[in-house]
């Protein structure tokens, strides 16, 4: 167990003929927060999707404290159930918000006492007890990415995998989500990777950050570093905005 | 996944009701008759049957299809026996040892019927339909025809064709095709002042709504003979054929022959019996 | 011409018929519609092409071919099916379950390009996945039954062939319209549409009822 929760060794994906990811190389410690930065298509939501074990790399392996899973094997359900990717845009469940919260603690078989429970603290947590007879698809955008994130937070996962979490939400719903994130590492201790295109999101949350271009990690380095003194001058261009997203 | 459950149950529960509705386990207690649509559309059919089932006990379940149809389904096997107008068709059937006997049951005639008002082809007392067509067309008078090869529709070719002119829907205005049956296509020259040809039995049970009259009758070419036939079991096994039988003789019997003559539809008897017990 | 216990009759059966039928077809086309929207395998849009051609499947074709099955002649034709109720639920049977099949992929279909990483991510199996699916396109695949029924019950061209209308046996509403049409028996034939109207107007506002209440 001496290995990282996860790591990365030269990740490649195409779709087609065209390439996506040429070569991801990343480690990401116990109980970080691991921010992987990058324009728009520069295959952040490709990444993600492998490291949930959503979708296998077409070279390369991910591998879990060392160990890896190929896809759709009973070990990599496993695997998957003991993590959680959060999508981009809040997509809920035709259910109740208690329904949608419980949905990945019906799948595990969780006994129905232990359950309410759980899912009451979710609720509780993100700051919609009161909602949880609502229907879900009723709530606001932000109540409903409130939602989702209640949905990961309560399966207690090792990783959270979050993907471009906050976008197109009122600056009241990010900063309630950002702070949910940093209570939840906080308390549980759980290692985070968040996509996100904001920088200032990731100055804000992460611990250490990877900036993706072109299908490769140009730099990776820790928050204060990354930003005060970035090494690479792909880094300092995309920093000062030349690049465009 | 309770609700699928609660639907399987239900459909095999109505899957057995509707078993139950339709299948009788004992030897069958009724016949399927293949009949003609003229036989039901005058009312004879569902007056005969009330007779029938409590004189012999057996049930009589008829479907009312064109000619070709009803020997179709004879030939087929899904009928047990039946009663159709077409004795050419008729022949040819029982050459082909679908059918195990023919008897002649009753005839009624065919008549030209026209307009109540008027009479635009001068044909009203006529007693020879021949004439009666030969002066709608000179005179471009509306006629309705049926259009759909039925027994009438022939029977109105044969007339034309001893005109010895071929009426076409695209060459003459006055000659329309309804492609209905015998009562909707009534309706269709009552509503549009035409001449028709049709049965007398048809005409007369639906004679009160109809703006028309009968203009042409006892023209002796334009009787119209129904046969009953049951089908025969040595090529069809599943034919009930002791119902089959049982129902062509007590047709052809002075019993079923005074009730075919003693029926009445519009104050007149439309089918003069005509039986003749033919069956072994 | 037709007394009430008769017209109760023909109700009756017009309700058995068409009831029977759209849970056959939908007992059979829920599931494969499901299979067909989720599962990945060979020839998948051929058959969603084949399934959404079937919407608009003459009903007359397919009682013609539900004839010449049932037909004495026919390979079920031993059966005796043919001028019942049964053959009249087979041939409407055939007609229904396309139609739910191609509404529940379509419906399915929605789903899945909405909620299938969602599911997954949060840890579902494949089995698991296809409940939550079904699940969550309920209402469309409710929609699916609905439009089944309402397919059936107006529908003329298959139980009048293999029903054969006959009097009390496999007379229903459309057949029996029909009926009066061609004697031209115009005010009967309207009650008998009223009638027919009335039923399915009943049975969707029941159905919406409880789509309303949040039973589906």
């Amino acid at each position: 167990m001496s290995a990282a929760p996860l790591s990365l060794e030269g990740i490649h994906k195409s779709f087609g003929t065209k390439p996506v990811l040429r070569g991801l190389d990343a480690e990401v410690q116990a109980g970080e927060i691991f921010s992987i930065v990058g324009p728009s298509g520069a295959g952040k939501t490709t990444a993600l999707r492998l490291l949930d074990l959503l979708d296998s790399p077409d070279a390369g392996r991910i591998t879990f404290h060392g160990k890896s899973y190929p896809i759709r094997s009973p070990e990599s359900l496993a695997q998957r159930r003991r993590m959680v990717l959060v999508m981009q845009n809040p997509t809920v469940f035709r259910a109740t918000a208690f329904e949608n919260v419980a949905y990945g603690l019906w799948l595990r078989g969780v006994p129905d006492a232990e359950l309410r429970g759980r899912v009451f603290a979710g609720l509780d947590f993100v700051g919609l007890l009161e909602a949880a007879k609502e229907s879900a698809e009723k709530l606001s955008g932000g109540e409903q990415q409130r939602i989702a994130f209640a949905r990961a937070a309560v399966l207690n996962p090792e990783i959270l995998l979050l993907d471009e979490f906050t976008a197109n939400l009122d600056p009241f719903n990010v900063r309630l989500l950002e702070q949910s994130i940093l209570r939840y590492r906080h308390e549980t201790g759980c290692t985070v990777v968040i996509v996100t295109h904001n920088l200032f999101q990731a100055k804000r949350l992460a611990d250490r950050v990877a900036l993706l271009l072109d299908g490769r990690f140009v730099e990776v380095a820790p928050a204060a570093d990354f930003f005060e003194h970035p090494v690479r001058p792909e880094t300092r261009a995309f920093l000062s905005g030349e690049m465009a997203y | 996944m309770t609700v699928w459950r609660v639907a399987f149950v239900l459909a095999a529960l109505l899957i057995l009701a509707g078993m139950a509705v339709s299948i009788d386990l004992q030897p069958r207690s009724f016949i399927i008759l293949a009949t003609t649509t003229s036989a039901r559309d005058s009312g004879l059919l569902d007056y005969l049957v009330p007779y029938f089932q409590p004189d012999t006990g057996i049930g009589v379940r008829y479907t009312a299809v064109g000619t070709g149809q009803a020997l179709d389904l004879g030939s087929r096997g899904d009928a047990d026996v039946v009663l159709v107008h077409a004795p050419s068709a008729e022949l040819a059937f029982m050459a082909a040892g679908q059918g195990l006997c023919r008897s002649p049951v009753m005839m009624n005639q065919f008549v030209v019927v026209g307009p109540n008002q008027s009479d635009p082809a001068g044909i009203l007392g006529l007693t020879n339909a021949t004439i009666a067509f030969e002066r709608i067309r000179t005179t471009h008078s509306p006629f309705i025809s049926r259009g759909d090869n039925s027994g009438t529709n022939i029977i109105e070719k044969t007339i034309w064709s001893w005109v010895g002119y071929t009426p076409s829907t695209t060459n003459d205005t006055w000659y329309k095709e309804s492609g209905q049956g015998m009562a909707a296509t009534l309706d269709i020259a009552s509503q549009l002042v035409a001449y028709t040809l049709s049965d007398d039995g048809t005409f007369l049970v639906h004679s009160a709504n109809l703006d028309l009259r009968i203009d042409v009758q006892h023209d002796p070419a334009l009787r119209n003979f129904y046969s009953v036939i049951p089908v025969n079991p040595s090529v069809h096994p599943s034919i009930f054929v002791a119902g089959a039988l049982r129902f062509a003789k007590w047709l052809t019997s002075e019993r079923g022959q005074s009730l075919i003559g003693n029926y009445t539809a519009g104050g007149v008897r439309p089918f003069q019996p005509d039986g003749q017990d033919l069956c072994p | 011409m037709t007394d009430f216990s008769e017209i109760l009759q023909i109700v009756g059966l017009s309700i058995l018929v068409s009831g029977t039928s759209t849970l056959i077809g939908s007992v059979v086309g829920v599931p494969l519609g499901v299979l067909v929207a989720l599962r990945k395998f060979r020839g998948r849009n051929f058959v969603r092409t084949v399934a959404f051609t079937f919407y608009g499947f003459p009903p007359v074709l397919a009682g013609l071919l539900v004839f010449l099955i049932l037909s004495r002649g026919g390979p079920l034709g031993f059966l005796g099916f043919l001028f019942t109720p049964i053959g009249m639920i087979l041939a409407q049977s055939v007609i229904v379950m396309p139609i739910v099949m191609g509404i529940t992929i379509s419906a399915m279909m929605t789903v899945e390009k909405r909620l299938h990483d969602t599911s997954l991510a949060l840890g579902a199996n494949e089995r698991q996945w296809r409940t939550t699916a079904l699940h969550d396109a309920r209402v469309g695949v409710f929609t699916a039954v609905m439009v089944g029924f309402g397919r059936a019950i107006s529908e003329v061209g298959t139980v009048l062939i293999v029903g054969g209308n006959i009097r009390g046996q496999t007379r229903v509403l459309t057949t029996a319209i029909v009926l009066e049409i061609s004697q031209a028996h115009y005010l009967e034939a309207t009650i008998f549409g009223i009638i027919l109207f009335v039923i399915a107007f009943a049975v969707f506002a029941f159905l919406q009822r409880l789509q309303a209440k949040g039973v589906v």
